[in-house]
């Protein structure tokens, strides 16, 4: 394990396309970087990894020239180029597609390459290439499907001809058929000479796809590995500076049983034009895993449950009594508690931890008189506790890491008592030391008698957390399968609706 | 860690903490180049007198305050204060004191709850309800107006003394005031309520996934600025001592500017009503201030207008680093 990126530089070819050395940055007295550095050759790909906080972000706004560094370099194609502003690094041959879709939703798709100067055809080429067959250049960018938008970022980033393509999360959204797409195209487009840097949390992406992985850990490059088979493990104790605690066996083999009146039992449930016919029972003390490819209904599924959205038909019982679920506030009354994907939709950015912790404690119109002040810290410390929200900044919910704004998303609903919770796929985005806390307070959770319905898009990890998972296809439960039987592959087809129909009985009794 | 820090940011950071510094020092300022333009002004009277001005100024400011927490707006208070005053003044001395505050206080309760549905049930944007509701009351003071002409007015002594009045030269308004200030303070830091204010201001989305039927908050909220406008009217018409139709008017955009230069973010969640007091306070000092130099009306607006730009422009630069 070097301390810098050096032994790549001799291997490569003449010099690197992008040598970034020392680079440090600090935010007031945080520091965020203290000696990160990259080297990227021609035709590489290169994983830049590191767990939430290890100063991935801000590394990659230098290297995009968002933000200066305080010191170190960032050379393209060996010269000193000092970047000065995205439009410079644009220039100068990197280009990169971020995690949020850089389109404008108010202009079409035409309007939006007029913008970016970016050659028609070649995006057209880039687009069927990736596999979106039928887009049309006048379809409004905000009527476009978030999957589709990410495509077309990286159809525009690929018409600009780039030295070095920057991918952060690219397939964080995707269906799995677009990302064996885009994982086949930048592959391929690396063995002509391009290089890439790719940031993942996936070890399957990043082993199929990458050549090295740069791992970052509190805010310095502590080394840069080839990708062989099994490395996984390696790249996790270099994250986590020790070795990660094992999963536990003791999760898998304590499960409850299911009997007596469900906690929560879904009975034909539909809602939007996605959501057609979904049943199933969810028993106090059991984790039930979603799976689902992108858009078959589970977003309309978990904001009915939420209250936050109505139902066009199908009915929902807890503990055998007939909810009415018109308001997110109907939802909470009933123990029905969402945790959404997307964590901007669920924080006050611009208030401290603690009122986004305690919010729920404060909605209720009976609650609006004095604040008890110390059963609140109370609640919100224990909350925070039993989450380990690093809460340095905690003045303002945005100057957090993304892992632990997705912590306080939770720990309301811990500080508020949890009965149901809906999870719907936490782990998008963040790093493997948060994951394993969320699976292992999952079970905890479930352990002390909440149900808990968990969606997940990375299908490896219903066995961590799971007891049982529903497969959803087009807006219907298409089957149930056990945890010990939910290995990726079976997921996969189940997912895909390639399994027997007569599965679907399995889930409600 | 803070051995490595320089003066300046810590300073910035300070600064960043505790928003209220300088805007305190901005006024100390005001008032040190008023003392230098002429000196021997700063006395107890004039300080009396400055805070007593400002008293109407920072209740209609409050109205501002806690609606733009939400990012709302509450444009109707200069009215409700105004009819509020004026049905007041009109009705004591046909039905006694009482009754006439009462009747009074309940038409501006009525005006913000016009407001409170039209933006928390029927989502109308708050800059045009409450432009709306404002035309209509006034509109209906106009004609309430032409039948109450013979029936001549009356100020009750209360509200004289608590407008006008003074012990030990300090203005009696103060006691009304400091309960006041000292209750929104505490409500909007202390209480549910108040913390919903601030939630729904900085995402709406949110507090509804948190179980918070905005609409309530809204209209609570709305009902109340309503309240506040009406109490500020009976303050003024005391300070002011006749009763007239466009008596908190010329209030109307003075309070939003008080709310704003005090640090309350107009796009909602930010601020509170501590910088909205010093706020009122720096515009009614830097209104003395351009009496003083004799300038044209027309001047001394666009002055105004600029001093008030100028100021927000720096303070939100010097909090929103560090």
């Amino acid at each position: 394990m070097t301390p810098k990126d050096t032994s790549a530089a001799a291997s490569g070819p003449g010099a690197p396309v992008l040598d970034a050395q020392g680079v440090s940055k600090r935010f007031g007295a945080v520091v965020a970087l203290r000696d990160a550095s990259l080297i990227l050759n021609r035709g590489e790909v290169v994983a830049l990894m590191g767990a939430n906080g290890a100063g991935k972000s801000t590394f990659v706004k230098i290297l995009t020239g968002a933000l200066a560094p305080d010191s170190g370099h960032v050379r393209i194609r060996g010269a000193e180029a000092r970047v000065a502003s995205p439009a410079e690094a644009r220039r100068s041959g990197l280009v990169p597609v971020y995690q949020e879709p850089s389109l404008i939703p108010d202009l079409d798709v035409a309007a939006n390459l007029r913008l970016g100067k970016t050659p028609v055809a070649a995006f057209r080429h880039w687009v069927a290439a990736l596999g979106i067959a039928d887009l049309r250049l006048d379809d409004l960018i905000g009527r476009l499907p978030l999957a589709t938008l990410r495509i077309l970022d990286l159809a525009r980033a690929l018409a600009a001809e780039p030295d070095v393509l920057l991918l952060d999360e690219m397939t964080a959204a995707l269906p799995t058929d677009l990302v064996d797409r885009v994982l086949s195209v930048v592959r391929a487009q690396a063995d002509a000479g391009r290089s890439v840097i790719y940031i993942s949390h996936r070890f399957a992406e990043i082993a199929r796809l990458c050549d090295r992985a740069t791992v970052l850990r509190d805010g310095a490059t502590v080394g840069s590995l080839a990708i062989t088979p099994g490395v996984e493990e390696r790249v996790v104790e270099m994250m986590l500076g020790a070795n990660p605690p094992r999963q536990s066996a003791a999760a898998q083999a304590a499960r409850a049983p299911r009997a007596g009146t469900p906690r929560l039992a879904v009975r034909g449930l539909a809602a939007g034009n996605r959501l057609n016919d979904v049943s199933f029972d969810l028993h106090a003390g059991e984790v039930l895993g979603v799976v689902a490819l992108e858009g078959q209904g589970q977003d309309e599924l978990f904001d009915v449950l939420a209250g936050n959205r109505r139902a066009l038909a199908g009915s929902v019982a807890i503990d055998g009594q007939t909810a009415r679920l018109r308001h997110p506030a109907d939802a909470i009354a009933a123990g029905l508690t969402l945790v959404p994907g997307d964590r901007s939709r669920a924080l006050l950015m611009s208030r401290s931890v603690r009122e986004n912790i305690a919010l729920p404690l404060v909605a209720r119109m009976a609650k609006w008189g004095v604040i008890p002040a110390r059963n609140e810290a109370a609640r919100v410390s224990a909350a925070i506790d039993r989450l380990q929200i690093d809460t340095r900044a905690q003045g303002e919910v945005r100057r957090l890491s993304g892992g632990n704004q997705q912590k306080v998303t939770i720990a309301r609903w811990i500080a508020k008592g949890v009965e149901t919770l809906l999870l719907f796929d936490p782990p998008r985005g963040i790093d493997i030391r948060t994951k394993r806390q969320i699976y292992a307070l999952v079970r905890d959770l479930a352990a002390q008698g909440a149900a808990v319905l968990f969606y997940t898009s990375e299908l490896g990890e219903v066995q961590q957390a799971c007891d049982r998972a529903v497969v959803i296809f087009n807006g219907r439960v298409v089957d149930v399968i056990e945890a010990q039987e939910a290995s990726e592959p079976s997921l996969m087809r189940a997912a895909y609706g390639l399994t027997s129909g007569d599965a679907a009985r399995k889930a409600a009794p | 860690m803070s051995a490595t820090l320089t003066p300046v940011t810590r300073l910035t950071r300070l600064l960043a903490q505790n928003p209220l510094i300088p805007l305190i020092l901005l006024l100390a300022g005001l008032v040190l180049v008023l003392e230098i333009m002429q000196p021997g002004i700063l006395s107890v009277f004039w300080i009396g007198n400055t805070i007593k001005v400002a008293i109407p100024l920072a209740m209609l400011a409050a109205c501002q305050t806690l609606t733009m927490l939400t990012g709302g707006i509450d444009l109707s208070a200069g009215t409700v204060a105004t009819i509020t005053a004026f049905v007041m003044a009109t009705l004591a001395p046909l039905l006694g004191v009482p009754e006439a505050v009462a009747i009074a206080l309940a038409c501006a309760l009525l005006a913000g709850a016009v407001n409170g549905f039209g933006i928390a049930i029927c989502r109308v944007h708050p800059l045009i309800m409450s432009l709306g509701t404002g035309l209509i009351a006034n509109g209906c003071l106009l004609v309430y107006q032409r039948y109450v002409i013979a029936t001549g007015t009356l100020i009750p002594d209360a509200l004289v003394w608590l407008g006008t009045g003074r012990t030990w030269g300090i203005p009696n308004g103060l006691v009304l005031f400091i309960p006041f200030a000292a209750l929104i303070i505490w409500g909007q830091r202390r209480t549910g309520f108040g913390r919903l204010l601030y939630a729904v201001g900085s995402n709406e989305g949110a507090a509804r996934l948190s179980g918070v039927r905005s609409w309530q908050v809204l209209l609570a909220l709305y009902t109340l600025s309503g309240l506040i406008a009406g109490l500020t009217g009976l303050i003024l018409i005391g300070l002011v001592k006749t009763p007239s139709l466009s008596l908190a008017l010329r209030l109307d955009l003075p309070s939003v500017a008080a709310a704003v230069v005090g640090g309350t973010s107009i796009f909602g969640g930010r601020g509170g009503y501590g910088g909205t007091i010093v706020g009122a306070l720096i515009l009614t000092v830097l209104t003395t201030m351009l009496t003083l130099l004799h300038m044209p009306e027309g001047a001394r607006g666009i002055l105004f207008g600029l001093i008030i730009l100028a100021v927000t422009a720096l303070y939100i630069r010097l909090t929103e680093k560090g």
